[in-house]
């Protein structure tokens, strides 16, 4: 008997499974919108800037996060209220996104995404010759 | 009749008294744990010879935040998560995390001495060392034959 639950992702389901036996997080987010850009605000503790990765791929967002978890040696764990793990998110977005101008930032575990929005093509007025 | 008397004002915030409320209630009644939002920050607590780190998930948070507190075998972390929004005029799509104000208290095995305590946040983790004092180290006591 092989115990299922221990190496599962403890948030989704239809995710295909890592090959590392961690958890995958699914961190809370905030996701607000300002008048030139879509910011998405994520929680991953003890994820340093190399190990996030973010991809927009047509519509879909999706962002990972390879945690580092501490353990300090010669010490053992007596007393656990969180695993340390991996995350993992994708959003489809609605907006149109200017894809090079997508800035990302970790800062203190937290990371920041500005997603620009593509401004409207001006309005242009066409001037009619008389023929 | 129970009396709610502490010495915080009871409306600065009301959802301390509501909660505290409810978990009176909660221990009249069977003492049944309430079913609420884990606390935060999560803490792991890991134990040697030396004494004991606290290892946190403290995103969003810096030392500049952190109010950690030693008194004896007590250990306090205070602190507060500030929301990142600068702009203003913005429409939130999601909102799941959560700002406010943190407070945890944990009881250590030994007192320790508040000049050793070492604390460091890196990545949104915290990690505070408490070593344990030489004097509070357990003695090995030799056996003599008679």
């Amino acid at each position: 008997m092989i115990d299922q639950s221990s190496s599962q992702a403890p948030m989704s389901e239809d995710r295909p499974e890592t090959t590392r036996n961690r958890p995958v997080f699914s961190p809370p987010t905030d996701i607000y919108e300002t008048e030139d850009a879509l910011i998405v605000s994520m929680e991953m503790p003890g994820v340093e800037p190399d190990g996030v990765d973010v991809t927009l791929d047509k519509r879909v967002l999706t962002i990972t996060g390879v945690g580092q978890s501490v353990e300090p040696e010669g010490y053992a764990l007596s007393h656990a209220e969180y695993r340390a793990g991996d995350y993992e998110r994708a959003f489809t977005l609605s907006e149109n996104i200017d894809r090079d101008g997508i800035e990302a930032a970790l800062r203190d575990g937290v990371l920041r995404l500005t997603l620009p929005k593509v401004k409207p093509a001006p309005a242009k007025t066409i001037s009619v010759k008389a023929g | 009749m129970v009396l709610y008397r502490s010495g915080l004002d009871p409306w600065a915030d009301p959802l301390a008294t509501l909660q505290r409320i409810q978990n009176e209630v909660n221990r009249a009644f069977g003492g049944a744990r309430p079913r609420t939002a884990p606390e935060f920050p999560p803490l792991n607590v890991w134990r040697g010879e030396n004494g004991v780190i606290v290892v946190a998930e403290v995103p969003g948070v810096t030392l500049e935040d952190l109010e950690i507190t030693v008194h004896q075998n007590t250990l306090t972390v205070r602190g507060r998560r500030e929301p990142g929004v600068t702009e203003d005029r913005v429409t939130f799509h999601r909102r799941e995390r959560e700002f406010g104000a943190f407070a945890r208290t944990l009881t250590l095995p030994f007192n320790v001495d508040p000049d050793q305590v070492r604390a460091q946040a890196h990545a949104g983790i915290l990690t505070i060392e408490l070593p344990r004092p030489e004097a509070e180290k357990p003695k090995r006591i030799e056996i003599r034959t008679a």
